[in-house]
């Protein structure tokens, strides 16, 4: 029998808006891919190769992991990434691997049974516990036997996606994230969440437009639905009709045409009006982000994170490996230059060593772990000279409160250069050494820092936690987390201006540098450099575009006057409203 | 063999980083360690058998070592044990 079919009911669900943007596309219903194991014999000389499969798919799980661990770390932070590295270390295990092993062996049966029931036997354990904490550990496990089956069936994640569309699921989990990696997600919809759940920080991040908080956006919608999502008014549109289509289209053109208007500026250089040039560069700790600095119109790479070496390992890399890293980064981003940041290690950041501490944030990181481990420093500054061999390369020491640190470091270096004079490496002889400017003493001292270094990076978001003494991870406290605190400007100002009088250059790398609130204060005073994301760099481009250096000199002498953070921020906001209106302020 | 009772003193109780670190000190030991609670009995170079545990502050577990270095394995475990696992 012929039906005509009448068009779907235009329905319209509202959520919260979690990351800007407007995509039309078929929907994806996402779950959880399970995989199907089913129990099959084999027979001895079979083993051998089911064996080898396993290790394979072992390998293959760990890959995965460490990628959406460095990816987590990057986007939601240390603490958050911290379940994968739970994962990673059960793939490491070799008691349950030895064990499915010999399973496999004794049993004669296929790879991804034995793993099935042997995991099974510690997820059933943990479900019995009835705790949240063992259930969620019990996700963990589930995660890691759905990975290890999968790869050993050798299914890729998400073969059943195909072509570009709008996710809809209950909720976004962390090791979901990999979904966001790749380019077919239009959008992002889910049941649950807040604007800020991993889902709607990635999202921002990665400027994929998302709708949170849906209730019951998987009952409504089924995979190939048309639907629309506006993550400018927190909406999902499903089965459109032609009318909302035109007016989101509409809608969407403006805001490609702004979007537009900041790309285009990606190749002029970031000039103020009356033509003062800041270097605008990225913070990044990959290679494989310098593409996308580039097309955000980055002049380089004022930051880059060398801890990003570190992930995943047990011990530190050879000189040779770091050596590798670091040639395909300033290969990557020449003719610009790159400013590697010595190891950060210590704080809250990864270390391979575990030592514990009882205040880490006040003990052994930066430069003093590097200081008192010559040997290992020799290695990363061996592999850092080694890749500056074009000139484009210079080096950073973090967390320096000490004129001698900065001696001591320097000396290293020139130990570095004899060592590879001796082996007849080449290297850059001029190579441009400066530090970080984050703790209080050295902010004081600027000047004698200025004497010893080549440039001055301010790092505000250890300067300012240091400077007001306060933990912007301890929510009791986070209001006092001012980043336009007076005596936080004035010590930038003082930082700016003892660099200049001993006539270096005097850049910020911290977040702060890519606050749009901040930028007219920061040209006003007289910031040679900003190094931010890759995501906000257009924004402040345009801004520093748009601005007058000796307007923005007044604005930072009238700010500097003020004596509280709400007062300064009133400011500055009325500033880019007035002469950049198109800039989105958070207020 | 030694055996030793001990008992988790750290507020959060046995959790991720804790399990982490037993594991890692029980690797560096060659003799065996095997981990009983209650009806349960682990392996205790094995991360997600020690995850299993569910070991809450103030529970108890019987630790037994069996190797040629199973005293130095001993002391370094109950040294982690009364150390609260470095956490807090």
């Amino acid at each position: 029998m012929d039906t005509v079919k009448a068009p779907a009911q235009e329905t319209i669900l509202k959520g919260v808006a979690a990351a800007p943007g407007i995509s039309i596309g078929p929907a994806y219903l996402y779950s959880k891919l399970i995989p199907h194991v089913v129990e099959k014999s084999i027979t001895p000389d079979e083993v051998e190769g089911e064996i080898t499969r396993l290790r394979n798919a072992n390998a293959r799980s760990e890959k995965e992991l460490q990628k959406i661990h460095a990816f987590a770390e990057q986007k939601l932070g240390s603490q958050n990434a911290r379940i994968f590295e739970a994962q990673i270390m059960m793939l490491a295990d070799t008691i349950l691997m030895g064990a499915i092993e010999k399973r496999i062996g004794k049993e004669l049966k296929n790879a991804e049974f034995i793993v099935a029931d042997e995991i099974s036997k510690y997820k059933q354990v943990m479900l019995a516990a009835h705790d949240e904490y063992m259930r969620e550990r019990a996700r963990d496990v589930d995660d890691v036997m759905n990975r290890i089956i999968r790869n050993i069936q050798d299914q890729k994640l998400f073969s059943r996606l195909e072509g570009a569309s709008i996710i809809v699921s209950e909720s976004l989990a962390p090791s979901d994230t990999v979904i966001f990696s790749r380019n077919q997600v239009l959008g992002y919809a889910t049941d649950l969440g807040g604007v800020t759940s991993h889902a709607a920080i990635l999202a921002r991040s990665l400027k994929i437009p998302a709708v949170v908080g849906l209730r019951s956006a998987t009952k409504g919608i089924q995979t190939g639905d048309p639907i629309a999502i506006d993550g400018y008014a927190g909406l999902i549109i499903i089965h459109p009709s032609e009318e909302t289509l035109q007016t989101l289209e509409r809608k969407k053109e403006r805001y490609r045409e702004f979007e537009g208007r900041l790309v285009n500026i990606a190749g002029l250089s970031a000039e103020t009006v009356d033509h003062k040039q800041i270097e605008l560069s990225a913070n990044i700790e990959f290679a494989a982000e310098i593409e996308f600095a580039r097309t955000q119109g980055s002049a380089g790479i004022g930051l880059f994170r060398t801890e990003s070496q570190l992930i995943g390992r047990a011990s530190y890399p050879t000189e040779e490996e770091q050596y590798t890293a670091y040639r395909e980064v300033a290969d990557g981003v020449y003719p610009n230059s790159v400013i590697f940041r010595t190891f950060d290690v210590g704080g809250d950041k990864i270390s391979p060593d575990t030592e514990h501490e009882a205040n880490p944030f006040l003990g052994w990181r930066g430069i003093r772990v590097l200081l008192d481990r010559p040997a290992l420093f020799l290695d990363q500054l061996r592999g850092i000279l080694r890749a500056s061999t074009r000139k484009n390369v210079r080096i950073m020491f973090p967390m320096v409160s000490t004129v001698q640190e900065i001696r001591r470091a320097r000396e290293l270096v020139a130990t570095a250069k004899k060592e590879l004079d001796a082996r007849g490496l080449p290297y850059d002889p001029d190579i441009k050494v400066g530090i970080m400017i984050e703790v209080p003493s050295a902010a004081v001292l600027a000047e004698e820092m200025a004497a010893e270094a080549d440039f001055l990076s301010i790092g505000t978001n250890d300067l300012i936690q240091y400077l007001l003494a306060v933990d912007r991870d301890n929510a009791a406290v986070a209001p006092l987390y001012q980043q336009f605190n007076p005596a936080v400007l004035r010590t930038i100002r003082h930082i700016i201006d003892a660099g200049h009088k001993k006539g270096v250059w005097v850049g910020m790398c911290g977040e702060m540098a890519g606050n749009p609130l901040a930028t007219v204060l920061l040209v006003g005073l007289g910031i040679d450099e900003l190094s931010v994301l890759p995501s906000v760099l257009p924004e402040i481009k345009k801004i520093i575009l748009s601005i007058r250096y000796k307007e923005a000199k007044r604005v930072a002498d009238k700010v500097l006057g003020m004596s509280t953070d709400q007062e300064i921020r009133d400011h500055l906001a009325s500033i880019i409203k007035n002469k950049v209106p198109e800039i989105p302020i958070d207020e | 063999m030694i055996e030793r009772t001990v008992t988790i003193v750290n507020r959060k109780g046995l959790h991720t980083r804790p399990a982490a670190s037993l594991v890692k000190t029980a690797a560096k030991f060659q003799s065996e360690l095997t981990i009983r609670k209650d009806n349960l009995e682990i392996n205790g170079k094995s991360i997600i058998g020690v995850m299993t545990l569910a070991a809450e502050q103030g529970s108890t577990l019987v630790l037994q070592f069996d190797g040629p270095d199973e005293e130095e394995a001993c002391r370094a475990m109950e040294d982690l044990f009364r150390r609260g696992f470095d956490e807090e």
